[in-house]
């Protein structure tokens, strides 16, 4: 994982370490949608440390033109209405990294990344974070922390979820996860085998691996 | 033959002795039209810039616009201007002439060399005028299939072009997938809309309506549509604009005056400079064939070929593409290029698509649009690297 991380631009590294993680969960050689691309990191990552056929959506034109410049295979999309237009299967894993609070429809867009990868590899803030339900609980103010800096009024993040909602969501959809890790405050990956409540509790962010159910 | 000297004299030179290189398909090489008939003799003008590598990988195929002709990049035989795409060809350039073999071809039925309208018919001494066959987007790719095979090219590394370039760069890829590495379709469609083949009609009835057309036999009769092709061409152009670039260039800024004339003399500057365009294009442009281009695009419909499904014509394709529209292009909106785009992912293809923030309408992809020239260099450079070519070189 090193190597990963020693490619992200300088600086990057400590605020984006869940897009290290992520591009280490995906097999090298395999066929990879990032939605929510942004300036295009993670495809960079993936497209030199793990020799993926790389391919994005991002939203903003100018995320997309710096992708595109990059020579990235991106297009200019939203993630609520042009998932729709892939085919089954199209690709080995569908990533939406940080970018699931920010849609309209998370369950629609989560079924279509099932549909058309093999997995889906989600990675979100976790609005159960102690520093979040303190903050609402005593501040009795909507959170606006480090990971989370914007106002209420000016976040573009309008579906929120804590990781325990994340797995009611993943049930009714009736998915099957692979893999779970949560980050801690530090950005280190929590490392015991702790239940669910103490993950929600202390994991500032986490990133799922679910698939289809057989 | 003075009845050629119909058209102004030096666009008349190029239709008979291009200033261009040439290549003639003889009786044994026929030409076959979707409408049925077969063009033959038929000949092809083109340019070319570079050179062609010893593994004849690095060949960029550039399809021009409906006005457009093959002098992409070099200074115009007739107007005296730079190439058409000089912002994007050249050393240096998107398109590297440093590292690529750049091929333009005049399209059939152009007026610049290639068989046309104003070209001989058949019995080598009248003009073809109306008795030349309609063509379609999909004929102007078989000629130039046709050319690429003559200078033994197998599989070009790009093919680009912009509106009714893009048009042939989507038939290409949908026609000879095997043979496109990337393609670069700008600012355009896999259809033409109704609002464009309205636009046509307007202009090609204007040509028809100037008595000096005379029926399309203009060229025998020694007289010139000028004032039709120019309206035709006045009308046109305001459709590669866009409202709010023509209100930042012209407003209502009065021309060369203090007040209004109350005649109809051209008070506006906006009145002066369409005026402008319309007389500067008859100069260089034959009426006839700006009736035979208007009506390939307007016939263009790749998903009708493709039982109305767009993601067909492009199967399993392996061509890398790269589709760039820009915002206030109300000619060829955003919205016909996101219906290529979607039909490109249900293909699996590997697509790039940027939509570029712009005032500059239609016209923007010939402009200097630097967002453009990063999208496009960014593009080719990553399509070279995987076609193993060798990467630009340092300045």
């Amino acid at each position: 994982m090193a190597d990963l991380a020693a490619m992200l631009p300088t600086g990057a590294s400590a605020t984006r370490i869940d897009l290290v993680l992520v591009a280490g969960m995906v097999e090298p050689g395999s066929r990879v949608l990032d939605v929510g691309c942004g300036d295009g990191a993670l495809l960079r990552l993936l497209r030199e440390g793990r020799n993926v056929d790389a391919r994005g959506i991002e939203i903003s034109q100018s995320g997309v033109n710096e992708c595109v410049a990059r020579g990235l295979s991106v297009i200019q999309g939203d993630a609520d209405t042009d998932l729709a237009d892939y085919p089954d299967d199209a690709f080995d894993y569908v990533i939406l990294s940080q970018t699931l609070q920010a849609t309209r429809r998370p369950r629609v867009v989560l079924e279509h990344m099932l549909r058309i990868g093999r997995h889906a590899i989600v990675s979100f803030p976790n609005f159960g974070h102690w520093k979040v339900r303190a903050r609402l609980a005593f501040g009795g103010r909507m959170p606006v922390t480090e990971n989370l800096p914007v106002s209420w009024y000016e976040t573009p993040n309008i579906h929120f979820c804590t990781i325990s909602d994340f797995i009611d969501l993943v049930n009714a959809i009736g998915a099957r996860i692979e893999r779970v890790v949560a980050l801690d405050a530090g950005g280190k990956q929590m490392r015991f085998a702790m239940p669910w409540w103490v993950w929600n509790l202390f994991g500032e962010q986490a990133v799922f691996v679910l698939t289809r159910k057989p | 033959m003075a009845h050629w000297q119909a058209i102004a004299p030096a666009a008349a030179q190029e239709v008979e002795h291009p200033s261009s290189l040439v290549v003639e398909f003889g009786p044994d090489r026929p030409l076959a039209l979707d409408c049925g008939a077969s063009l033959s003799p038929f000949t092809i003008a083109y340019q070319t810039y570079g050179e062609l590598d010893a593994q004849r990988s690095n060949a960029v195929l550039i399809c021009h616009a409906l006005t457009g002709d093959q002098h992409v990049a070099n200074v115009h035989p007739v107007t005296g201007k730079p190439g058409w795409w000089e912002t994007m060809i050249g050393p240096g350039k998107p398109i590297d002439t440093d590292r690529f073999f750049v091929i333009c071809a005049n399209v059939v039925g152009g007026c610049m060399g290639t068989t046309g309208p104003a070209s001989r018919g058949p019995d080598q001494v009248k003009p073809w005028a109306l008795d030349f066959p309609v063509v379609t987007i999909r004929d102007m790719v078989r000629a130039q299939a046709m050319l690429i095979d003559h200078l033994g090219i197998d599989t070009l590394f790009c093919v680009a072009g912009g509106s009714m370039g893009g048009m042939q760069v989507l038939q290409w890829a949908a026609s000879y997938p095997e043979r496109v590495f990337s393609a670069m379709p700008i600012a355009t469609a896999a259809r033409h809309s109704a609002q464009n083949i309205a636009f046509h009609e307007v202009g090609r009835q204007a040509i028809m309506a100037d008595p000096d057309w005379k029926g399309g036999h203009y060229l025998l009769e020694g007289a010139r549509p000028e004032k039709g092709l120019a309206v035709a061409r006045m009308a046109a152009h305001i459709t590669y604009l866009s409202e709010p670039a023509l209100h930042r260039k012209f407003g209502r800024k009065l021309q060369e005056r203090d007040a209004p004339t109350f005649s109809f003399d051209a008070d506006f500057e906006i009145e002066s400079y369409l005026r402008y365009q319309g007389r500067s294009f008859v100069e260089r442009f034959d009426a006839n064939s700006y009736l035979y281009l208007t009506r390939a695009m307007d016939y263009f419909d790749l998903a009708a070929d493709y039982d109305g499904v767009l993601a067909r014509a492009f199967g399993k394709t392996r061509t890398r593409f790269c589709m760039v529209s820009f915002t206030s292009d109300w000619l060829f909106p955003t919205a016909d290029t996101r219906a290529i785009v979607h039909a490109l992912n249900a293909s699996g293809a590997s697509v790039s698509f940027v939509e570029i923030e712009t005032d500059k309408g239609h016209d923007a992809f010939l402009l200097d649009v630097p967002e453009l020239f990063a999208t496009s260099r960014g593009f080719i450079d990553s399509a070279a690297h995987a076609r193993g070519l060798p990467p630009a070189r340092e300045a």
